[in-house]
């Protein structure tokens, strides 16, 4: 095995059990939002090993800078403490959910192995910022735009809901 | 090269656990978390694919992604305070008005 597949594994596994750590951790929500950083980078990495460069600095930026500290921002200002699971179900429903998840994985491993596509031969430069950048402002440019809109609307949504009064 | 498989292999265990969040906690804060490890998931298997057909189509949905990630945790933690402050509490049984 090569270094970078030694990479893709080492912070797959380590996304998974921080993933965990974060769903399963019902005593301390902060330590949660911090398993959630550890996974946010671990997914940079592999987006570095999948040759995806400008993604892995923006994952870095956005989410494990900026998303994640508001979260933390967030439970540190309303002093958040523990939570629970939800309360156990009826029996006929976990065996109908038991049912759906087996028959969903089922689908996913007799499916998707023989439908996925062979892997290509990569350009020069490719996943940098030159190359993303030249496609998301030619061929995806009016989407890009539209995203300005949907930022605006979130901004002044965020700043209506947490105004003190709603008049 | 990583094989594809692999990769989307991981993106749906990823997904799993996220859903698995949504579902089964009951802190508002830690569902949208879990949503976020979701669209994550979901990011990994447009860059595995992207990776896959050596087109950058795939990076630029995941920008898009990104964008509206950071929209929906605005908003999401804006209601969250606002439900703090008018209820004293962050816990979704708590505000089961709606559900049938």
């Amino acid at each position: 095995m090569s270094a970078p597949e030694w990479f893709f594994y080492g912070a797959g596994a380590l996304s998974i059990v921080s993933a965990l750590a974060m769903v399963l951790n019902v005593r301390n929500t902060v330590a949660a939002a911090l398993s959630l950083v550890v996974t946010m980078i671990a997914l940079a990495v592999i987006y570095v090993v999948l040759d995806a460069h400008l993604v892995a600095a923006l994952q870095i930026m956005v989410y494990a800078g900026a998303i994640v500290v508001l979260f933390l921002f967030v439970v540190m200002l309303l002093n958040l403490r523990s939570d629970t699971f939800a309360p156990p179900r009826q029996r006929l429903l976990k065996a109908a959910g038991v049912v759906l998840a087996l028959g969903v994985t089922a689908a996913f491993v007799s499916l998707v192995p023989s439908s996925l596509p062979t892997v290509r031969e990569l350009p020069e430069g490719f996943g940098g910022y030159r190359a993303v950048g030249t496609e998301l402002f030619t061929r995806f440019v009016l989407p890009f735009e539209v995203t300005s809109l949907l930022i605006l609307a979130a901004v002044a949504g965020a700043v209506v809901l947490a105004k003190r009064r709603l008049d | 090269m990583v094989p594809l498989e692999h990769v989307i292999g991981l993106s749906a265990i990823l997904f799993l656990i996220g859903a698995i969040g949504a579902l089964t906690r009951r802190n508002l804060i830690v569902l949208l978390m879990s949503i976020e490890l979701m669209l994550n998931a979901a990011n990994l298997a447009l860059v595995g694919f992207s990776r896959a057909w050596a087109e950058h189509d795939g990076h630029v949905f995941v920008l898009m992604v990104i964008v509206v990630a950071a929209c929906e945790v605005a908003v999401g933690l804006g209601i969250v305070i606002a439900l703090f402050r008018n209820r004293e509490t962050v816990n979704v049984e708590d505000v089961s008005l709606l559900k049938w």
